[in-house]
Formats: structure tokens, C-alpha cells, sequence
């Protein structure tokens, strides 16, 4: 079988990773960068989840199918959020006649 | 991968029944090899994560609405959650997906008893974390933060901001971390069960399904909180 091992150097390396970016994460929501705040907040959350599904999950050595799988589900989470947002983020942009 | 009938009779033939004696025991008659039942398992646990990733999205899309909506009313709730208490539950968390991944690890190496030792650590941290959250629950009881008719009418805790639009806070704040909780405890569950099927010898480099896939349940569990931490805890901080 052509089995993918990672080392258990390579773990911890992951670990130190993600326990570096929550220190990062939460010391930038300190300072006050208005909108910027959220935008650092989840381009850190994304960076973990990426670095977790890549090599915790092994997604990085897995098959196309699970590959395929995986952004799936990030196509029906965009399409869940894009739409209904699309609708109450732009709710009193434009002028609704009768309402 | 799959074979079409014809290959698979003809690699029927090609081999003496000696080596169908020879098939490893946890080799389901179904699958034509070890490989291809992996492969199927894996596929099937990413086919359920697919779910839970749109069962916890629709909870999120409640929570982006909402903030959005009342954005000063969720930056007082989110100033009054415990930051600390947040930042060390994401270590213990994170500390849990890598016991895990030691866990997967050991079992791909014939490590048993690193194995069960790994499962064992990850419950354990399961177990902080779960701990930690109930400290956390019993301090927002105490503080009458519980959405229903006990919740807070004492507006000088949140000057400025419609409490019902705080109470709509906390009602996500209970049902996020609730509904991520109630995963925590149902894989904990799991854990406790391959623990003992790996003290029992049952996985191996050749075999070890059940711990790479309880492992990407477990890892899917993480990645919530990956999220849910800076929404609920971090909205606030800036304000202290």
C-alpha cells in the first residue's frame, strides 16, 4: 500500500504552527483595527483550518475523490452563505417600491 | 480501485485459495483489498463531514446575520466572555488534534500501546476542554447570561445596547459551543472505545480505519472551534 507517513516531528511542527497563529490572532483582536479586525481574525481561522485539513487530516496525500470531497463542501458552505448574505447584507441598499 | 467483474475472476484464479485464507481479518468480503475498503471508509467519513460542515454553516450564517444586524449589542456580549479561559481552551484543543494525529501515527507504525496511549491523551484533553466549558457555563448561569426569562434586565453590565439583541447573542454563543460540545463528547465516546480495541490489538499499519477516521471527526471538531473561538471571544477584545 502506498501509505503516507508523517513524521512525528512534522506534527509537532503543525502544532507549533497553529499554536503560533492563536497567539497572533488574539493579540491583533487587542488592537483596535476596526473593520481589519475581523478580516485578520478569520484570514488566521482559515490558515488553521487549511493547515489542519492538509496535514492532520491528510488531505494533502489523500486521494482526487477526497480532494474533491473536500471543496465540496466548501462550495455548498459558499453557496449557503453567498446566497442568504446576498439578501440581508443588501437589505436597505436598494429602495424595495411599496415596502 | 474497483476491478470489473472479468478482473476480478481471472485474479480469483490466478491464486489458490491459500491465499484467501491468507486476506487480512478485518477485510470486509465486499472490498477487494485492504486499499480499496481505506479509500471507501475515508470517502465516507469526508461524505458525513460534508453535512456537519452545512449543519454547523447554517448556525454560522444565524451568527453572520445577526452580528451584522446588531453588531454593537454582540461586541458588549463577546467583551464579557472570558478571553483567557477561550485562549486556553484553543491550546488544549489543538494540543487534543495533535494527540490524535500521534494516535493515527502510532497505529501506522504497530505502535499498540502508543497507541491506546495517544487515544488515551486525546480524551483526556477532550475532557479539560469539556471542563473548562463547563466553568465557563456556570459562570454565565451565575451571571444571569442564559437566554429565557431568567437572562439579565441589569442594562449597566451592557450600557448602551438593547439587551434582547445581547440575549440573541448568547443564544448563539450557547448553541455554537453547545452543539460543538455535545460532538466533544460523542467522540470522546468513540475514543474510548477504539482505546480499548487497540489495547486489544485490533489496528495495525495493514488496518487502522476506525482511528484515521474517528481521527478526521475529531480534527472537523477542532476546526469549529478554530472559527468559533475568534467569532464569539475575540469580536470583543479590542474594547477592553
Amino acid at each position: 500500500m502506498s501509505e503516507h507517513v508523517s513524521s512525528p516531528k512534522f506534527y509537532f511542527l503543525i502544532f507549533a504552527a497553529l499554536m503560533v497563529l492563536t497567539a497572533a490572532t488574539v493579540w491583533v483582536a487587542t488592537l483596535d483595527l476596526g473593520a481589519a479586525n475581523d478580516i485578520v481574525a478569520m484570514a488566521v481561522a482559515v490558515t488553521k483550518a487549511t493547515l489542519v485539513v492538509l496535514f492532520f487530516m491528510h488531505v494533502r496525500y489523500s486521494t482526487r475523490l477526497t480532494a474533491l470531497t473536500v471543496l465540496a463542501s466548501l462550495f455548498w458552505l459558499g453557496l449557503l452563505l453567498l446566497v442568504t448574505l446576498s439578501d440581508y447584507w443588501t437589505r436597505g441598499i436598494v429602495g424595495i417600491p411599496g415596502k | 480501485m474497483a476491478s470489473v467483474p472479468a478482473d476480478r475472476q481471472s485474479h480469483h484464479a490466478a491464486h489458490p485459495p491459500a491465499h484467501q485464507a491468507a486476506h487480512h481479518p478485518a477485510l470486509q468480503h465486499h472490498f477487494d483489498n485492504l486499499e480499496q475498503q481505506k479509500e471507501s471508509a475515508t470517502f465516507g467519513m469526508w461524505l458525513f463531514l460534508v453535512t456537519e460542515v452545512l449543519f454547523f454553516g447554517g448556525l454560522f450564517l444565524a451568527y453572520l446575520v445577526y452580528r451584522t444586524q446588531y453588531s454593537a449589542a454582540f461586541v458588549a456580549g463577546s467583551h464579557h466572555l472570558d478571553v483567557k479561559l477561550g485562549v486556553i481552551n484553543t491550546g488544549v484543543l489543538i494540543g487534543s488534534s495533535l494527540t490524535m494525529a500521534m494516535g493515527v501515527w502510532a497505529a501506522q507504525v504497530n505502535r499498540r500501546k502508543a497507541t491506546v496511549v495517544f487515544l488515551l491523551l486525546t480524551i483526556l484533553l477532550g475532557g479539560v476542554f469539556l471542563g473548562i466549558k463547563g466553568v465557563e457555563y456556570s459562570h454565565k448561569f451565575h451571571d444571569n447570561l442564559v437566554p429565557g426569562p431568567h437572562f439579565t434586565t441589569d442594562q449597566s453590565v451592557f450600557p448602551g445596547v438593547n439587551l434582547r439583541h445581547v440575549e440573541i447573542f448568547y443564544s448563539l454563543y450557547f448553541i455554537m459551543t453547545g452543539l460543538h460540545a455535545t460532538h466533544m463528547v460523542v467522540g470522546i465516546g468513540i475514543l474510548a472505545v477504539l482505546a480499548v480495541f487497540a489495547w486489544r490489538g485490533k489496528y495495525s499499519s495493514a488496518y487502522y480505519n476506525p482511528v484515521e477516521c474517528t481521527g478526521l471527526y475529531w480534527h472537523f471538531v477542532d476546526i469549529v472551534w478554530i472559527f468559533l473561538f475568534p467569532l464569539l471571544y475575540l469580536l470583543g477584545a479590542h474594547a477592553r
